[in-house]
Protein backbone atom coordinates (compact mmCIF):
# COMPACT_ATOMS: atom_id res chain seq x y z
CA UNK A 1 0.00 0.00 0.00
CA UNK A 2 0.98 3.30 -0.77
CA UNK A 3 2.67 5.14 2.31
CA UNK A 4 4.41 8.59 2.91
CA UNK A 5 4.12 12.12 2.24
CA UNK A 6 6.93 13.51 -0.02
CA UNK A 7 7.92 17.13 -0.95
CA UNK A 8 10.25 17.75 -4.05
CA UNK A 9 12.74 20.25 -2.38
CA UNK A 10 13.66 22.20 -4.91
CA UNK A 11 16.88 23.69 -4.77
CA UNK A 12 18.84 26.26 -6.79
CA UNK A 13 22.96 27.00 -6.54
CA UNK A 14 23.29 25.27 -3.18
CA UNK A 15 19.82 26.99 -1.73
CA UNK A 16 16.27 24.97 -0.81
CA UNK A 17 13.75 27.53 -1.80
CA UNK A 18 11.38 28.74 1.18
CA UNK A 19 8.85 27.00 -0.79
CA UNK A 20 10.14 23.40 -0.03
CA UNK A 21 10.13 24.42 3.70
CA UNK A 22 6.20 25.79 3.25
CA UNK A 23 5.40 22.65 1.95
CA UNK A 24 7.08 20.37 4.54
CA UNK A 25 5.72 22.61 7.54
CA UNK A 26 2.06 21.97 5.91
CA UNK A 27 2.79 18.66 5.00
CA UNK A 28 4.30 17.82 8.85
CA UNK A 29 0.12 18.51 9.48
CA UNK A 30 -1.18 16.10 6.65
CA UNK A 31 1.34 13.58 7.31
CA UNK A 32 0.24 13.20 10.93
CA UNK A 33 -3.30 13.89 10.79
CA UNK A 34 -2.79 10.23 8.18
CA UNK A 35 0.03 8.39 10.20
CA UNK A 36 2.30 8.63 7.76
CA UNK A 37 6.13 9.85 7.20
CA UNK A 38 7.04 13.16 6.04
CA UNK A 39 9.73 12.57 2.94
CA UNK A 40 11.68 14.88 1.14
CA UNK A 41 13.38 14.26 -1.83
CA UNK A 42 16.48 16.21 -2.80
CA UNK A 43 17.90 15.90 -6.49
CA UNK A 44 21.19 17.65 -7.81
CA UNK A 45 24.79 17.83 -7.71
CA UNK A 46 26.59 17.81 -4.39
CA UNK A 47 23.16 19.04 -2.30
CA UNK A 48 23.65 16.15 0.14
CA UNK A 49 24.67 18.61 2.82
CA UNK A 50 21.39 20.47 2.79
CA UNK A 51 19.68 17.81 4.07
CA UNK A 52 19.56 18.76 7.35
CA UNK A 53 17.60 21.54 6.80
CA UNK A 54 14.87 19.82 5.67
CA UNK A 55 14.62 17.93 8.95
CA UNK A 56 14.66 21.24 10.06
CA UNK A 57 11.08 21.92 9.05
CA UNK A 58 9.68 18.27 9.93
CA UNK A 59 11.35 15.70 7.45
CA UNK A 60 11.56 12.43 8.73
CA UNK A 61 13.49 11.16 5.99
CA UNK A 62 15.19 12.86 3.49
CA UNK A 63 16.01 10.57 -0.15
CA UNK A 64 19.19 12.09 -1.73
CA UNK A 65 19.78 11.87 -5.30
CA UNK A 66 23.05 12.92 -6.24
CA UNK A 67 24.86 13.00 -9.97
CA UNK A 68 26.71 15.38 -11.82
CA UNK A 69 24.46 15.04 -14.94
CA UNK A 70 21.86 17.03 -12.15
CA UNK A 71 23.93 20.11 -11.89
CA UNK A 72 21.42 22.08 -13.65
CA UNK A 73 17.49 21.40 -14.00
CA UNK A 74 16.24 19.27 -16.68
CA UNK A 75 12.94 17.68 -17.60
CA UNK A 76 14.04 14.45 -18.50
CA UNK A 77 17.15 13.84 -16.25
CA UNK A 78 15.23 15.17 -13.23
CA UNK A 79 11.84 13.37 -14.55
CA UNK A 80 13.62 10.08 -14.66
CA UNK A 81 15.22 10.39 -11.27
CA UNK A 82 11.87 11.48 -9.13
CA UNK A 83 9.70 9.28 -11.03
CA UNK A 84 12.09 5.96 -10.58
CA UNK A 85 12.11 6.95 -6.61
CA UNK A 86 8.48 7.06 -6.49
CA UNK A 87 8.46 3.95 -8.61
CA UNK A 88 10.85 2.26 -6.16
CA UNK A 89 8.82 3.58 -2.73
CA UNK A 90 5.49 3.98 -3.49
CA UNK A 91 4.54 7.31 -1.25
CA UNK A 92 0.87 8.24 -1.13
CA UNK A 93 1.18 11.82 -2.10
CA UNK A 94 3.86 14.10 -4.07
CA UNK A 95 3.93 17.97 -3.11
CA UNK A 96 6.45 20.32 -5.13
CA UNK A 97 5.85 24.50 -5.21
CA UNK A 98 4.30 25.76 -8.03
CA UNK A 99 7.61 26.91 -9.86
CA UNK A 100 8.99 27.14 -12.97
CA UNK A 101 10.47 23.88 -12.15
CA UNK A 102 7.80 22.35 -9.91
CA UNK A 103 5.27 23.19 -12.88
CA UNK A 104 7.40 21.74 -15.44
CA UNK A 105 8.78 18.05 -13.30
CA UNK A 106 5.02 17.56 -11.78
CA UNK A 107 3.46 17.21 -15.67
CA UNK A 108 6.13 14.87 -16.59
CA UNK A 109 6.36 12.72 -13.36
CA UNK A 110 2.09 12.61 -13.06
CA UNK A 111 1.98 11.35 -16.64
CA UNK A 112 4.72 8.58 -16.02
CA UNK A 113 3.07 7.46 -13.36
CA UNK A 114 -0.34 7.75 -14.94
CA UNK A 115 -1.71 9.77 -11.93
CA UNK A 116 -3.91 13.03 -11.22
CA UNK A 117 -2.13 16.37 -10.58
CA UNK A 118 -4.06 19.51 -9.22
CA UNK A 119 -1.88 22.80 -9.95
CA UNK A 120 -1.20 26.04 -7.96
CA UNK A 121 -3.38 24.99 -5.03
CA UNK A 122 -3.90 27.08 -2.14
CA UNK A 123 -5.35 25.26 0.27
CA UNK A 124 -4.35 21.33 1.41
CA UNK A 125 -6.47 19.29 4.12
CA UNK A 126 -7.47 15.76 4.87
CA UNK A 127 -11.29 14.59 4.67
CA UNK A 128 -11.98 10.90 4.36
CA UNK A 129 -8.68 9.89 4.61
CA UNK A 130 -7.90 11.88 1.02
CA UNK A 131 -6.26 15.14 0.77
CA UNK A 132 -8.27 17.70 -0.73
CA UNK A 133 -6.27 19.94 -2.17
CA UNK A 134 -8.00 23.58 -3.36
CA UNK A 135 -6.93 25.82 -6.23
CA UNK A 136 -8.32 28.55 -8.24
CA UNK A 137 -10.13 28.30 -11.30
CA UNK A 138 -10.60 31.02 -14.20
CA UNK A 139 -7.45 32.91 -12.84
CA UNK A 140 -9.27 32.87 -9.31
CA UNK A 141 -12.79 34.10 -10.14
CA UNK A 142 -13.68 29.98 -9.31
CA UNK A 143 -12.38 28.18 -6.08
CA UNK A 144 -12.27 24.10 -6.67
CA UNK A 145 -11.78 21.38 -3.97
CA UNK A 146 -10.39 18.39 -5.94
CA UNK A 147 -9.08 15.66 -4.56
CA UNK A 148 -7.08 12.08 -6.58
CA UNK A 149 -9.51 9.25 -4.77
CA UNK A 150 -8.06 5.96 -6.85
CA UNK A 151 -4.42 6.93 -8.77
CA UNK A 152 -1.34 7.41 -6.32
CA UNK A 153 0.30 9.02 -5.44
CA UNK A 154 -1.65 12.17 -5.49
CA UNK A 155 0.45 15.06 -7.11
CA UNK A 156 -0.22 18.59 -6.36
CA UNK A 157 1.69 22.17 -6.98
CA UNK A 158 1.34 24.62 -4.32
CA UNK A 159 1.72 27.80 -5.19
CA UNK A 160 4.37 29.46 -2.99
CA UNK A 161 4.04 31.43 0.33
CA UNK A 162 0.60 29.74 0.62
CA UNK A 163 1.79 27.63 3.94
CA UNK A 164 3.36 29.52 6.65
CA UNK A 165 6.72 28.00 7.37
CA UNK A 166 6.84 26.66 11.28
CA UNK A 167 9.77 24.70 12.53
CA UNK A 168 9.90 21.37 13.22
CA UNK A 169 13.64 20.44 14.22
CA UNK A 170 13.57 16.54 13.71
CA UNK A 171 17.25 14.89 13.41
CA UNK A 172 16.01 13.31 9.42
CA UNK A 173 16.90 9.86 8.42
CA UNK A 174 19.42 10.79 5.27
CA UNK A 175 18.93 8.07 2.37
CA UNK A 176 21.36 8.20 -0.15
CA UNK A 177 19.73 6.52 -3.42
CA UNK A 178 20.90 6.43 -7.01
CA UNK A 179 20.31 8.55 -9.59
CA UNK A 180 19.94 7.46 -12.95
CA UNK A 181 19.95 10.22 -14.90
CA UNK A 182 18.73 8.48 -18.39
CA UNK A 183 18.95 9.94 -21.54
CA UNK A 184 18.52 13.88 -21.54
CA UNK A 185 17.09 14.57 -24.74
CA UNK A 186 16.96 18.72 -24.84
CA UNK A 187 20.68 19.36 -23.65
CA UNK A 188 21.01 23.05 -21.92
CA UNK A 189 23.49 25.04 -23.71
CA UNK A 190 23.30 27.95 -22.06
CA UNK A 191 21.93 29.49 -18.67
CA UNK A 192 21.36 33.42 -18.25
CA UNK A 193 20.35 34.17 -14.69
CA UNK A 194 20.00 38.56 -14.46
CA UNK A 195 21.95 38.71 -10.71
CA UNK A 196 19.46 40.44 -8.73
CA UNK A 197 19.65 41.22 -5.26
CA UNK A 198 15.70 41.59 -5.01
CA UNK A 199 13.74 38.56 -4.15
CA UNK A 200 12.27 36.17 -6.52
CA UNK A 201 8.85 37.76 -7.49
CA UNK A 202 6.50 34.72 -7.24
CA UNK A 203 8.21 34.24 -3.49
CA UNK A 204 8.53 37.49 -2.36
CA UNK A 205 7.18 38.49 0.86
CA UNK A 206 6.35 42.03 -0.86
CA UNK A 207 6.07 43.41 -4.09
CA UNK A 208 6.06 46.91 -5.77
CA UNK A 209 4.48 47.13 -9.20
CA UNK A 210 4.27 49.66 -11.85
CA UNK A 211 1.67 50.34 -14.88
CA UNK A 212 1.04 52.82 -17.81
CA UNK A 213 1.46 55.44 -14.74
CA UNK A 214 4.89 54.82 -14.98
CA UNK A 215 5.06 56.99 -18.20
CA UNK A 216 8.70 55.41 -19.10
CA UNK A 217 11.50 52.93 -18.50
CA UNK A 218 13.68 55.36 -15.86
CA UNK A 219 10.89 55.78 -13.95
CA UNK A 220 11.01 52.24 -12.74
CA UNK A 221 13.91 53.55 -10.52
CA UNK A 222 12.04 55.14 -7.89
CA UNK A 223 9.90 51.93 -7.52
CA UNK A 224 13.06 49.83 -6.94
CA UNK A 225 14.16 52.24 -3.92
CA UNK A 226 10.62 51.90 -2.64
CA UNK A 227 11.57 48.35 -3.02
CA UNK A 228 14.76 48.07 -1.60
CA UNK A 229 13.39 50.10 1.36
CA UNK A 230 10.68 46.98 2.49
CA UNK A 231 12.93 44.10 0.63
CA UNK A 232 10.47 43.57 -1.60
CA UNK A 233 10.56 42.82 -5.36
CA UNK A 234 9.47 44.88 -8.38
CA UNK A 235 6.33 43.82 -10.76
CA UNK A 236 4.68 45.51 -13.71
CA UNK A 237 1.27 45.50 -15.11
CA UNK A 238 1.24 44.33 -19.30
CA UNK A 239 0.65 47.84 -20.17
CA UNK A 240 4.44 48.85 -18.76
CA UNK A 241 5.81 45.21 -20.11
CA UNK A 242 4.18 45.76 -23.60
CA UNK A 243 5.15 49.38 -24.00
CA UNK A 244 9.20 47.54 -23.73
CA UNK A 245 9.85 49.53 -20.01
CA UNK A 246 10.56 46.47 -18.49
CA UNK A 247 11.30 42.38 -19.05
CA UNK A 248 8.51 39.85 -19.49
CA UNK A 249 9.28 38.06 -16.76
CA UNK A 250 8.12 40.65 -13.96
CA UNK A 251 4.57 40.95 -15.05
CA UNK A 252 2.06 39.82 -13.08
CA UNK A 253 -1.65 39.07 -14.07
CA UNK A 254 -3.65 36.27 -15.84
CA UNK A 255 -0.96 36.49 -18.61
CA UNK A 256 2.06 36.63 -15.90
CA UNK A 257 3.21 35.96 -12.94
CA UNK A 258 0.78 34.92 -9.98
CA UNK A 259 1.79 36.17 -6.47
CA UNK A 260 0.73 35.75 -3.25
CA UNK A 261 3.00 38.16 -1.33
CA UNK A 262 2.07 39.74 2.03
CA UNK A 263 2.01 43.05 0.91
CA UNK A 264 1.32 44.11 -2.68
CA UNK A 265 1.55 47.73 -4.23
CA UNK A 266 0.25 48.93 -7.24
CA UNK A 267 1.33 52.01 -8.82
CA UNK A 268 -0.08 53.61 -11.68
CA UNK A 269 -1.79 50.76 -12.03
CA UNK A 270 -5.65 50.85 -12.98
CA UNK A 271 -6.40 47.37 -11.62
CA UNK A 272 -7.87 45.23 -15.10
CA UNK A 273 -9.53 42.14 -14.12
CA UNK A 274 -6.91 40.46 -15.87
CA UNK A 275 -3.97 42.39 -13.41
CA UNK A 276 -6.13 41.51 -10.39
CA UNK A 277 -6.40 38.07 -11.55
CA UNK A 278 -2.01 37.46 -10.69
CA UNK A 279 -2.00 39.54 -7.17
CA UNK A 280 -5.55 39.49 -5.68
CA UNK A 281 -4.38 36.37 -3.17
CA UNK A 282 -2.01 39.15 -1.76
CA UNK A 283 -2.68 39.61 1.48
CA UNK A 284 -2.51 43.17 1.87
CA UNK A 285 -2.77 45.47 -1.43
CA UNK A 286 -2.41 49.42 -1.68
CA UNK A 287 -2.57 51.61 -4.32
CA UNK A 288 -1.16 54.82 -5.19
CA UNK A 289 -3.16 56.22 -8.59
CA UNK A 290 -3.94 59.84 -9.43
CA UNK A 291 -7.52 58.53 -10.46
CA UNK A 292 -10.03 58.41 -7.40
CA UNK A 293 -12.26 56.06 -9.97
CA UNK A 294 -9.85 53.33 -10.57
CA UNK A 295 -10.57 50.04 -10.01
CA UNK A 296 -7.56 49.42 -7.89
CA UNK A 297 -9.38 51.57 -5.10
CA UNK A 298 -12.30 48.72 -5.39
CA UNK A 299 -9.53 46.29 -4.04
CA UNK A 300 -7.46 47.71 -1.88
CA UNK A 301 -6.72 47.67 1.62
CA UNK A 302 -5.03 51.24 1.44
CA UNK A 303 -4.67 53.42 -0.96
CA UNK A 304 -3.71 56.95 -1.49
CA UNK A 305 -5.17 59.20 -4.46
CA UNK A 306 -1.87 61.06 -5.44
CA UNK A 307 0.45 61.63 -8.27
CA UNK A 308 2.77 58.46 -8.17
CA UNK A 309 5.89 60.38 -8.45
CA UNK A 310 5.00 62.75 -5.40
CA UNK A 311 3.49 59.84 -3.50
CA UNK A 312 6.71 57.09 -3.65
CA UNK A 313 9.63 59.03 -2.79
CA UNK A 314 7.03 59.90 -0.13
CA UNK A 315 6.30 56.59 0.92
CA UNK A 316 9.42 55.50 1.01
CA UNK A 317 10.70 58.48 3.20
CA UNK A 318 7.99 57.78 5.77
CA UNK A 319 8.70 54.07 5.73
CA UNK A 320 12.16 54.58 6.32
CA UNK A 321 10.89 56.53 9.53
CA UNK A 322 8.48 54.15 11.14
CA UNK A 323 10.47 51.31 10.64
CA UNK A 324 13.62 52.46 11.90
CA UNK B 1 8.10 20.38 -41.76
CA UNK B 2 4.78 19.33 -40.78
CA UNK B 3 3.26 21.09 -37.56
CA UNK B 4 0.76 20.58 -35.48
CA UNK B 5 -0.61 22.59 -32.55
CA UNK B 6 -3.27 22.22 -29.87
CA UNK B 7 -5.11 24.62 -29.12
CA UNK B 8 -7.98 24.81 -27.03
CA UNK B 9 -11.17 27.13 -26.24
CA UNK B 10 -11.01 29.22 -23.42
CA UNK B 11 -13.72 31.43 -21.25
CA UNK B 12 -13.35 35.18 -22.20
CA UNK B 13 -10.43 36.73 -19.78
CA UNK B 14 -13.37 39.10 -19.28
CA UNK B 15 -16.06 36.80 -18.58
CA UNK B 16 -17.48 36.90 -15.83
CA UNK B 17 -18.52 33.15 -13.89
CA UNK B 18 -21.15 31.84 -12.02
CA UNK B 19 -21.98 28.62 -10.90
CA UNK B 20 -25.63 26.79 -11.97
CA UNK B 21 -27.74 25.30 -10.13
CA UNK B 22 -26.03 22.08 -9.13
CA UNK B 23 -22.70 24.22 -8.16
CA UNK B 24 -21.03 23.79 -11.39
CA UNK B 25 -19.75 26.14 -13.59
CA UNK B 26 -21.90 27.52 -15.97
CA UNK B 27 -21.29 27.64 -19.20
CA UNK B 28 -24.39 29.36 -20.82
CA UNK B 29 -23.83 32.54 -22.20
CA UNK B 30 -20.29 33.08 -21.58
CA UNK B 31 -17.87 34.25 -24.86
CA UNK B 32 -15.17 32.31 -25.67
CA UNK B 33 -11.94 32.89 -27.00
CA UNK B 34 -8.60 31.05 -28.01
CA UNK B 35 -6.56 30.56 -25.44
CA UNK B 36 -4.20 33.22 -25.14
CA UNK B 37 -0.84 31.35 -25.45
CA UNK B 38 -1.96 28.97 -27.93
CA UNK B 39 -2.38 32.05 -30.30
CA UNK B 40 1.33 32.38 -29.47
CA UNK B 41 1.92 28.57 -30.52
CA UNK B 42 -0.09 29.27 -33.72
CA UNK B 43 1.72 32.15 -35.20
CA UNK B 44 5.24 30.70 -34.15
CA UNK B 45 4.10 27.81 -36.30
CA UNK B 46 2.99 29.52 -38.95
CA UNK B 47 6.26 31.61 -39.26
CA UNK B 48 8.35 28.74 -39.22
CA UNK B 49 6.10 26.95 -42.27
CA UNK B 50 6.36 30.73 -44.28
CA UNK B 51 10.01 30.85 -43.71
CA UNK B 52 10.91 26.67 -44.42
CA UNK B 53 7.64 25.28 -46.47
CA UNK B 54 5.47 22.37 -44.55
CA UNK B 55 1.69 22.85 -43.04
CA UNK B 56 0.03 23.65 -40.11
CA UNK B 57 -2.92 21.68 -38.58
CA UNK B 58 -4.01 22.81 -35.50
CA UNK B 59 -6.32 20.15 -32.81
CA UNK B 60 -8.92 20.49 -30.41
CA UNK B 61 -10.28 18.33 -27.81
CA UNK B 62 -13.72 19.90 -26.89
CA UNK B 63 -17.29 20.52 -28.08
CA UNK B 64 -18.57 21.46 -30.96
CA UNK B 65 -18.19 25.20 -29.98
CA UNK B 66 -14.37 24.50 -30.23
CA UNK B 67 -14.90 24.95 -34.10
CA UNK B 68 -15.06 28.79 -34.03
CA UNK B 69 -11.34 28.53 -32.24
CA UNK B 70 -9.98 26.24 -34.88
CA UNK B 71 -11.26 28.25 -37.26
CA UNK B 72 -9.86 31.09 -35.93
CA UNK B 73 -6.93 29.73 -36.25
CA UNK B 74 -7.50 29.06 -40.09
CA UNK B 75 -8.02 32.36 -40.39
CA UNK B 76 -5.04 33.00 -38.94
CA UNK B 77 -3.19 30.81 -41.47
CA UNK B 78 -3.56 27.24 -40.77
CA UNK B 79 -3.74 24.79 -43.63
CA UNK B 80 -6.28 22.01 -41.64
CA UNK B 81 -8.14 21.73 -38.12
CA UNK B 82 -9.13 18.11 -36.03
CA UNK B 83 -11.85 18.40 -33.39
CA UNK B 84 -11.76 15.51 -31.40
CA UNK B 85 -15.33 16.31 -30.10
CA UNK B 86 -16.43 14.69 -27.14
CA UNK B 87 -19.53 16.87 -25.57
CA UNK B 88 -19.83 17.52 -22.56
CA UNK B 89 -17.72 14.73 -21.46
CA UNK B 90 -15.79 15.61 -17.83
CA UNK B 91 -12.39 15.82 -18.75
CA UNK B 92 -9.11 16.30 -16.51
CA UNK B 93 -5.35 16.59 -17.79
CA UNK B 94 -5.03 13.59 -18.26
CA UNK B 95 -7.86 12.25 -19.86
CA UNK B 96 -7.49 15.21 -22.45
CA UNK B 97 -3.85 14.45 -22.98
CA UNK B 98 -4.66 10.88 -23.47
CA UNK B 99 -7.17 12.06 -26.46
CA UNK B 100 -5.05 14.44 -28.08
CA UNK B 101 -1.67 12.13 -27.82
CA UNK B 102 -4.13 9.36 -29.54
CA UNK B 103 -5.02 11.28 -32.11
CA UNK B 104 -1.64 12.33 -32.54
CA UNK B 105 -0.47 9.54 -32.69
CA UNK B 106 -2.51 8.58 -36.40
CA UNK B 107 -0.75 11.95 -37.46
CA UNK B 108 2.74 12.82 -39.14
CA UNK B 109 4.54 15.54 -37.31
CA UNK B 110 8.19 17.23 -37.43
CA UNK B 111 6.93 19.53 -34.23
CA UNK B 112 4.17 20.10 -31.87
CA UNK B 113 3.81 23.38 -30.33
CA UNK B 114 0.74 24.72 -27.42
CA UNK B 115 0.50 26.97 -24.54
CA UNK B 116 2.15 26.82 -22.14
CA UNK B 117 -0.80 26.50 -19.70
CA UNK B 118 -4.57 27.25 -20.24
CA UNK B 119 -5.59 30.68 -18.34
CA UNK B 120 -9.56 28.79 -17.53
CA UNK B 121 -7.84 25.60 -15.40
CA UNK B 122 -4.49 27.18 -15.70
CA UNK B 123 -2.48 23.60 -15.39
CA UNK B 124 0.38 24.06 -17.40
CA UNK B 125 0.23 20.21 -18.05
CA UNK B 126 -1.02 18.73 -21.05
CA UNK B 127 1.24 19.28 -23.68
CA UNK B 128 4.03 17.82 -20.86
CA UNK B 129 1.45 14.80 -20.66
CA UNK B 130 1.48 14.54 -24.61
CA UNK B 131 5.12 14.62 -24.72
CA UNK B 132 4.97 11.93 -22.25
CA UNK B 133 2.51 9.64 -23.62
CA UNK B 134 4.10 10.04 -27.47
CA UNK B 135 7.75 9.33 -26.37
CA UNK B 136 9.15 12.62 -27.30
CA UNK B 137 11.02 15.64 -25.15
CA UNK B 138 9.20 18.98 -24.56
CA UNK B 139 10.85 22.23 -23.74
CA UNK B 140 8.16 24.39 -21.79
CA UNK B 141 7.99 27.76 -21.27
CA UNK B 142 9.91 29.35 -24.41
CA UNK B 143 10.01 32.81 -25.60
CA UNK B 144 12.35 31.87 -28.81
CA UNK B 145 12.62 29.01 -31.14
CA UNK B 146 14.73 28.32 -33.93
CA UNK B 147 14.45 25.31 -36.04
CA UNK B 148 17.10 23.83 -38.36
CA UNK B 149 18.35 20.45 -39.63
CA UNK B 150 15.96 18.26 -37.48
CA UNK B 151 16.98 20.57 -34.37
CA UNK B 152 15.34 23.29 -32.74
CA UNK B 153 16.86 25.11 -29.88
CA UNK B 154 14.78 27.16 -27.90
CA UNK B 155 15.18 30.05 -25.38
CA UNK B 156 12.93 29.04 -22.21
CA UNK B 157 12.45 30.68 -19.01
CA UNK B 158 13.55 30.00 -15.50
CA UNK B 159 13.48 31.29 -12.50
CA UNK B 160 15.40 35.00 -12.56
CA UNK B 161 16.16 33.94 -16.14
CA UNK B 162 16.45 31.76 -19.15
CA UNK B 163 18.07 29.15 -20.86
CA UNK B 164 19.11 28.10 -24.24
CA UNK B 165 18.17 24.31 -25.27
CA UNK B 166 18.81 22.12 -28.11
CA UNK B 167 16.87 19.61 -28.90
CA UNK B 168 16.17 17.01 -31.50
CA UNK B 169 12.50 17.10 -33.85
CA UNK B 170 10.37 15.74 -33.05
CA UNK B 171 9.74 17.58 -30.06
CA UNK B 172 6.61 19.44 -28.04
CA UNK B 173 7.07 23.21 -27.22
CA UNK B 174 5.06 25.25 -24.96
CA UNK B 175 5.13 28.67 -25.45
CA UNK B 176 4.89 31.79 -23.41
CA UNK B 177 4.37 35.28 -23.98
CA UNK B 178 7.18 37.13 -26.08
CA UNK B 179 7.42 34.03 -28.36
CA UNK B 180 5.64 36.90 -30.68
CA UNK B 181 3.18 38.70 -31.37
CA UNK B 182 0.01 37.05 -33.10
CA UNK B 183 -1.26 38.35 -35.96
CA UNK B 184 -5.13 38.90 -36.70
CA UNK B 185 -7.21 37.55 -38.58
CA UNK B 186 -7.71 39.37 -42.24
CA UNK B 187 -11.27 39.55 -43.84
CA UNK B 188 -9.51 37.08 -46.84
CA UNK B 189 -8.35 34.86 -43.58
CA UNK B 190 -11.90 34.51 -42.19
CA UNK B 191 -13.26 33.65 -45.82
CA UNK B 192 -10.30 31.33 -47.20
CA UNK B 193 -10.83 29.71 -43.24
CA UNK B 194 -14.86 28.75 -44.31
CA UNK B 195 -13.42 26.50 -46.82
CA UNK B 196 -10.09 24.74 -45.33
CA UNK B 197 -10.99 20.94 -43.64
CA UNK B 198 -11.97 20.76 -40.60
CA UNK B 199 -12.38 17.10 -39.53
CA UNK B 200 -14.77 15.98 -36.76
CA UNK B 201 -13.90 13.01 -34.75
CA UNK B 202 -15.43 11.13 -31.87
CA UNK B 203 -13.98 8.91 -28.92
CA UNK B 204 -14.95 5.97 -31.02
CA UNK B 205 -13.55 7.29 -34.38
CA UNK B 206 -10.18 6.98 -32.50
CA UNK B 207 -10.34 3.73 -31.13
CA UNK B 208 -11.01 5.13 -27.76
CA UNK B 209 -13.96 4.66 -25.07
CA UNK B 210 -14.44 6.48 -22.27
CA UNK B 211 -11.31 7.58 -20.12
CA UNK B 212 -12.20 8.01 -16.65
CA UNK B 213 -9.89 11.65 -14.99
CA UNK B 214 -8.08 10.86 -12.39
CA UNK B 215 -8.96 14.38 -10.82
CA UNK B 216 -12.22 14.62 -8.77
CA UNK B 217 -13.89 17.50 -8.16
CA UNK B 218 -15.32 17.83 -4.55
CA UNK B 219 -17.39 21.45 -4.89
CA UNK B 220 -17.07 24.63 -6.55
CA UNK B 221 -17.51 27.92 -4.98
CA UNK B 222 -16.96 31.65 -5.61
CA UNK B 223 -14.19 33.49 -3.57
CA UNK B 224 -15.31 36.22 -1.41
CA UNK B 225 -14.98 39.45 -2.92
CA UNK B 226 -12.32 41.62 -1.45
CA UNK B 227 -13.36 44.72 -0.01
CA UNK B 228 -12.10 48.34 -0.69
CA UNK B 229 -10.30 49.59 2.43
CA UNK B 230 -9.40 53.30 3.34
CA UNK B 231 -8.42 54.99 0.34
CA UNK B 232 -6.83 58.81 1.74
CA UNK B 233 -6.98 61.93 0.26
CA UNK B 234 -5.05 64.88 1.00
CA UNK B 235 -1.24 66.51 1.09
CA UNK B 236 1.34 63.76 -0.16
CA UNK B 237 2.98 64.36 3.55
CA UNK B 238 -0.09 63.67 5.41
CA UNK B 239 -1.46 60.67 3.12
CA UNK B 240 2.18 59.10 2.82
CA UNK B 241 2.72 59.17 6.44
CA UNK B 242 -0.73 57.86 7.54
CA UNK B 243 -0.03 55.17 5.39
CA UNK B 244 3.63 54.21 6.21
CA UNK B 245 1.89 54.31 10.02
CA UNK B 246 -1.01 52.23 8.85
CA UNK B 247 1.17 49.81 7.46
CA UNK B 248 3.17 49.44 10.07
CA UNK B 249 0.87 49.05 13.22
CA UNK B 250 -2.62 48.07 11.55
CA UNK B 251 -1.77 45.43 9.10
CA UNK B 252 1.88 44.92 10.69
CA UNK B 253 2.88 44.18 7.25
CA UNK B 254 6.17 46.01 7.14
C1 LIG C 1 -5.96 38.17 -22.89
C2 LIG C 1 -5.46 39.28 -22.03
C3 LIG C 1 -4.51 39.01 -21.06
C4 LIG C 1 -4.03 40.03 -20.25
N1 LIG C 1 -3.11 39.73 -19.26
C5 LIG C 1 -2.67 40.72 -18.44
C6 LIG C 1 -1.74 40.44 -17.39
O1 LIG C 1 -1.29 39.30 -17.21
N2 LIG C 1 -1.36 41.45 -16.58
C7 LIG C 1 -1.81 42.73 -16.74
O2 LIG C 1 -1.41 43.60 -15.95
N3 LIG C 1 -2.67 43.01 -17.72
C8 LIG C 1 -3.11 42.04 -18.57
N4 LIG C 1 -3.95 42.38 -19.59
C9 LIG C 1 -4.18 43.82 -19.88
C10 LIG C 1 -5.20 44.49 -19.01
O3 LIG C 1 -6.48 44.32 -19.60
C11 LIG C 1 -4.90 46.01 -18.90
O4 LIG C 1 -4.84 46.54 -20.19
C12 LIG C 1 -3.58 46.32 -18.19
O5 LIG C 1 -3.50 45.61 -16.95
C13 LIG C 1 -3.50 47.81 -17.93
O6 LIG C 1 -2.27 48.14 -17.34
P1 LIG C 1 -2.16 49.45 -16.42
O7 LIG C 1 -3.08 49.33 -15.28
O8 LIG C 1 -0.73 49.61 -16.13
O9 LIG C 1 -2.56 50.59 -17.44
P2 LIG C 1 -3.85 51.52 -17.49
O10 LIG C 1 -5.10 50.73 -17.45
O11 LIG C 1 -3.64 52.46 -18.60
O12 LIG C 1 -3.77 52.30 -16.12
C14 LIG C 1 -2.79 53.23 -15.80
C15 LIG C 1 -3.18 53.85 -14.47
O13 LIG C 1 -2.16 54.71 -14.04
C16 LIG C 1 -2.75 55.84 -13.45
N5 LIG C 1 -1.75 56.92 -13.54
C17 LIG C 1 -1.28 57.51 -14.66
N6 LIG C 1 -0.35 58.42 -14.34
C18 LIG C 1 -0.22 58.41 -13.01
C19 LIG C 1 0.58 59.14 -12.08
N7 LIG C 1 1.46 60.07 -12.47
N8 LIG C 1 0.42 58.87 -10.77
C20 LIG C 1 -0.47 57.94 -10.35
N9 LIG C 1 -1.24 57.23 -11.17
C21 LIG C 1 -1.12 57.46 -12.48
C22 LIG C 1 -4.00 56.07 -14.23
O14 LIG C 1 -4.95 56.79 -13.46
C23 LIG C 1 -4.46 54.66 -14.53
O15 LIG C 1 -5.35 54.18 -13.53
C24 LIG C 1 -4.48 41.36 -20.41
C25 LIG C 1 -5.43 41.63 -21.39
C26 LIG C 1 -5.92 40.61 -22.18
C27 LIG C 1 -6.96 40.96 -23.21
N1 LIG D 1 -8.72 20.34 -24.74
C1 LIG D 1 -7.57 20.66 -25.35
N2 LIG D 1 -7.43 20.55 -26.68
C2 LIG D 1 -6.28 20.87 -27.30
N3 LIG D 1 -5.20 21.33 -26.64
C3 LIG D 1 -5.28 21.46 -25.31
C4 LIG D 1 -6.46 21.14 -24.59
N4 LIG D 1 -6.24 21.37 -23.28
C5 LIG D 1 -4.97 21.84 -23.19
N5 LIG D 1 -4.39 21.89 -24.40
C6 LIG D 1 -3.03 22.36 -24.72
O1 LIG D 1 -2.24 22.28 -23.56
C7 LIG D 1 -1.82 23.59 -23.15
C8 LIG D 1 -1.77 23.66 -21.66
O2 LIG D 1 -3.06 23.45 -21.11
P1 LIG D 1 -3.30 23.14 -19.56
O3 LIG D 1 -2.43 22.00 -19.20
O4 LIG D 1 -4.74 22.84 -19.45
O5 LIG D 1 -2.92 24.40 -18.82
C9 LIG D 1 -2.80 24.53 -23.82
O6 LIG D 1 -2.25 25.81 -23.97
C10 LIG D 1 -3.04 23.81 -25.14
O7 LIG D 1 -1.97 24.03 -26.03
Amino acid sequence: MAKGIWVFAEQLGGQIKKVSFELLSEGRKVADTLGEELCAVLVGKDVAGLAASLGEYGADKVYVAENAALENYTTDGYTNVVADLVKQYEPSALLLGCTVTGRDLAAQVAQRLETGLLTDCIGMEVADGQIVFTRPLYAGKVIVKASVPDARPVMATIRPNTFPVASNAKAAEVVTVDANVGEVRAAVKEVIRVASERPELTEADAIVSGGRGMKGPENFKVLEELADTIGAAVGASRAAVDAGWIAQSFQVGQTGKTVSPILYVACGISGAIQHLAGMSSAKCIVAINKDEEANIFKVADYGIVADLFDAVPALKEEIKKVIA
Amino acid sequence: MKILVCLKQTFDTEAKVVLDGNGKIDRKGVSMIVNPYDEFAVEEALKIVEKDGGSVTVISVGDAGAQDALRQALAMGADDAVLVDVGDTELDEYSTATILAKAISGMEYDLILGGFRAIDDGSAQVCGRVAEILNIPVVNVITKLEVAGGKATATREIEGGNEVVEVALPAVFTAQKGLNEPRYPSMKGIMKAKKKPLAKKSLADLGLDAIAPKVKAISFSLPEARQAGKVLQGEVADTTAELAKLLREEAKVI
